[in-house]
């Protein structure tokens, strides 16, 4: 036995991340980790690889006591983290990146040669010796980038390595090649945690998988006996509740038409049309192109190919002009673009107001008190500061925003995500109300049950491309969630 | 191959002066004065190549280099030997870089903020020491370090100071590139994340650049004496925008983790160069500054260009 959890709890202020979460790795296996966003298995990683501490359970390691406090630790220990987002040093070399912190010298002046051939050795080790251990990290591919980082697992004589939705960043032809390189560290009897929400992913690669859902372990399976839907249906579990308002709507002509949509890196190639009247959600896991689609359509990032047309006109560039033509934008980032936290609920409101050079003060601050009585800001007042509302009700600004500016076809990417369940009723209700009168709504959400209780037709992206489209009252979470993680 | 551009564009500037001016320019009287006109920013520049290359900025270099001299002037004037004059001056430049060094690691407002700072209370504290006039001090020694050679003195080349810069230089290229501090540096600027997730102190590499850039503003100090004879607190305001140039000129990256001392030290020459060719050929002083501005802006534009098409190439 490897690397045994047992009891791990873990909460964030009065949110409950892991509870008595308990699972073995033995070595030699590939053990997936598996859950839907949120379901804890980020914070059990950062547990493992000593980024937090736990508040109470058991880790141990080879049968030893294993309570890491900084991932330096946690890899003195044998245990070594992949990060999705590679955590290489693009300005040093292969060598470098492999030696960084652990560096052989004699007072402080590099054994180079040393080094060199230890990195040469361990690259050759994982079957890649076509990446030469001088050149400098910043000028390979995000695969050789990760390889580097694996390469320095190998170095630290790792007994636990564990990789973090490894394939994110991947193309196809790369992923063949990890899944090689994995096997290889499985057959020197490492240990492999892998971190995933695809099931296709789980059954090529992984030995057993423990799915995590609402922090807690809801099982740990043999893959060879088990199947993905079973799997897809311990990850999804939940009925769905009540919280959604019944709708029953004949959405008209349409609004928005796209195709053949392609951006920088995601969407490869996506289609989309949008109706008067109707809610049109977007379904995928994180990564799956959803975001960086709507911020191509929005111009907010490039578009790369593809036509995109609205009220039968060609869309337009840029955001400004896309708010004066009556389409508005609601950022899955609130803190960081969604919003200016310094500036009042008026100045944030009233920003993308179209058409007007002049505004009077009290105009803007009577606008933005109708918002607030419209959709039950609490609040002091149009001139609080946006930083001191809570999370739901800087949402309901943001959201605001688009009534303010008469869009009347609103994008809204996450709006729901870190708020509290009275707000996310709330909101639930609003775009509701906006489908009702005649507006359009596209609505991005990793909830699933948020997508199949609120809209009218749902299109599924994964890995850049649309893949198919459901109609809510026809399906359910758990053919979502096949239909996104490719089963 | 990028030192290689550096040097062809001094020599292309060079060349275009010696066109200008055919009777003075390119003459070895000449030549000497560029290198003897580029000794200070060249010290300060080296310091300053470590700062941004860790991914900080370090504004307070001018100030300090005024400071220096006003401590150097009072001790001769008290009495003390050249040599001791001098050294203090160092090891009070390597006491403000701790102090900046200090402050940015553990106020942790960003080095651009401290420095700024230092910046007003380093030149504050010149001007009180010095009691806001210049300080004469008896003539001595270090003004060789920066004095045009005599006849007698020709063969070697350059004076003492030059020499000192390039040693200077080649030392500095052995920590950045041969010793473990050396790495852990270009790794905290490179990306901070990565290097303290691999064990690396990055507070305390960070202070430590500090403190080295310090040591080096320090040297740069002794030679602006060596240059005036005197101590004067008003004296090389504005240098740090010179400094920073002559790095970014030479390809370092204020966003951390790139940076080339030799780079450097041609940006240092390009600068002095253009300076000392305009004011040859009679340029006034705001034509020569729209011709600097125009040419650090040239040489950072062309470096984004030659990085984005290579990164465009990789994908």
């Amino acid at each position: 036995m490897q690397l045994e959890v047992s009891g791990v709890c873990k909460s964030f202020g009065a949110t409950l991340a892991l509870n008595d979460v308990a699972f073995v790795v033995r070595a030699g296996e590939v053990h997936a980790l598996a859950g839907e966003n949120g379901s804890g298995k980020s914070t059990l990683m950062r547990i493992l690889h000593g980024e937090i501490l736990p508040e109470s359970g058991v880790l141990t390691l080879e049968g030893v006591r294993y309570a890491p406090r900084s991932p330096r630790e946690a890899m003195d220990a044998g245990v070594t983290l992949i990060h999705q987002e590679l955590a290489v040093s693009n300005h040093l070399t292969v060598t470098e990146n492999i030696f960084l912190g652990v560096e052989k010298h004699q007072r402080g002046v590099l054994s180079s040669r040393e080094m060199r051939s230890k990195a040469e050795e361990c690259l050759a080790q994982l079957g890649h010796s076509d990446i030469a251990p001088d050149i400098l990290c910043g000028r390979l591919s995000t695969a050789q980038k990760q390889v580097v980082e694996i390469a320095r697992a190998v170095r630290a004589d790792s007994k636990v390595v564990l990789f973090d939705e490894p394939t994110s960043s991947l193309g196809h032809k790369d992923v063949e090649a990890l899944f090689t390189l994995i096997r290889g560290l499985k057959q020197q009897g490492i240990a492999v945690v892998y971190i995933t929400h695809f099931l296709d992913e789980i059954m090529t690669i992984c030995d057993r998988v423990t799915v995590l859902r609402d922090s807690v372990n809801v099982g740990s399976l043999d893959v060879a006996a088990t199947t993905p839907t079973k799997i897809a249906t311990l990850m999804a579990g939940r009925e769905l509740g009540k919280v959604f308002p019944h709708f029953d709507r004949s959405p008209g002509e349409p609004v928005m038409d796209c195709s053949s949509i392609r951006g920088k890196k995601y969407p490869v190639n996506a289609d989309l049309r949008l109706l008067k009247g109707e809610v049109l959600g977007i379904a995928g896991l994180n990564g799956a192109g959803r975001t960086e689609l709507v911020r191509c359509l929005f111009g907010l990032d490039k578009l790369k190919g593809g036509t995109v047309v609205a009220f039968e006109k060609p869309m337009r560039s840029n955001p400004s002009g896309n708010w004066r033509s009556g389409i508005g934008f609601v950022s899955e980032d609130r803190k960081g673009e969604g919003l200016a936290s310094a500036l009042s609920l008026t100045e944030n409101l009233t920003l993308p107001r179209p058409g007007k050079v002049l505004v009077s003060a009290e105009d803007r601050r009577a606008r933005t008190q109708a918002i607030i009585d419209q959709f039950q800001v609490k609040c002091s007042g149009p001139g609080q500061k946006m930083s001191s509302l809570s999370g739901g009700n800087q949402q309901k600004i943001a959201i605001g925003r688009l009534v303010d500016s008469e869009s009347k076809i609103m994008i809204l990417d996450e709006p729901t995500r870190g708020i509290d369940v009275r707000s996310k009723s709330e909101i639930y209700h609003m775009i509701h109300k906006f489908a009702g009168e005649g507006r359009s709504v596209i609505l991005i959400s990793s909830q699933f049950g948020e997508l199949l209780g609120l809209c009218d037709r749902v299109m599924v992206m994964r890995r850049g491309e649309v893949v198919g489209e459901v109609l809510p009252k026809e399906s359910s979470e758990r053919e979502l969630l096949e239909m996104c993680a490719g089963a | 191959m990028k030192s290689a551009g550096l040097v062809a564009a001094w020599v292309v500037i060079f060349a275009v002066f010696a066109l200008l001016l055919p009777n003075s320019f390119a003459t070895s009287r000449n030549i000497e004065t560029i290198f003897r006109q580029m000794i200070i920013v060249g010290f300060a520049a080296i310091g300053m190549t470590f700062v941004i290359i860790s991914g900080a900025i370090d504004l307070s270099v001018g100030s300090l280099v005024a400071l220096v001299t006003v401590v150097i002037a009072k001790l001769l004037n008290a009495g003390q030997s050249p040599v001791v004059a001098g050294l203090v001056g160092i090891l009070v430049g390597g006491l403000a870089g701790l102090v900046n060094g200090v402050l940015v690691t553990k106020l942790k407002v960003g080095s651009f903020i401290v420095t700024l700072a230092t910046l007003l209370a380093f030149r504050g504290i010149a001007k009180g020491i010095a009691n806001e006039q210049s300080v004469t001090a008896p003539l001595n020694w270090l003004r060789y370090f920066t004095a045009a050679l005599s006849p007698s003195q020709k063969w070697m080349v350059l004076p003492l100071g030059g020499w000192l810069v390039i040693a200077l230089a080649v030392l500095s290229g052995f920590v950045l590139h041969r010793t473990v501090f050396g790495r852990h540096l270009v790794a905290t600027g490179s990306s901070p994340a990565t290097a303290k997730m691999c064990g690396v102190n990055v507070d305390r590499t960070q202070l430590l650049v500090f403190v080295l850039a310090g040591v080096c503003f320090g040297l740069a100090g002794v030679m602006q004496f060596s240059r005036l004879t005197i101590g004067d607190p008003t004296v090389a305001s504005g240098l740090e925008l010179s400094v920073i140039a002559a790095v970014v000129i030479g390809g370092g990256s204020l966003t951390g983790g790139e940076g080339s001392l030799f780079g450097s030290l041609i940006g240092a020459l390009i600068m002095t160069t253009i300076a000392t060719g305009g004011s040859q050929m009679g340029l006034p002083n705001w034509v020569q500054e729209i011709v600097t501005g125009v040419i650090i802006l040239s040489a950072v534009a062309l470096d984004r260009w030659r990085v984005t098409r290579g990164q465009d190439g990789a994908n």
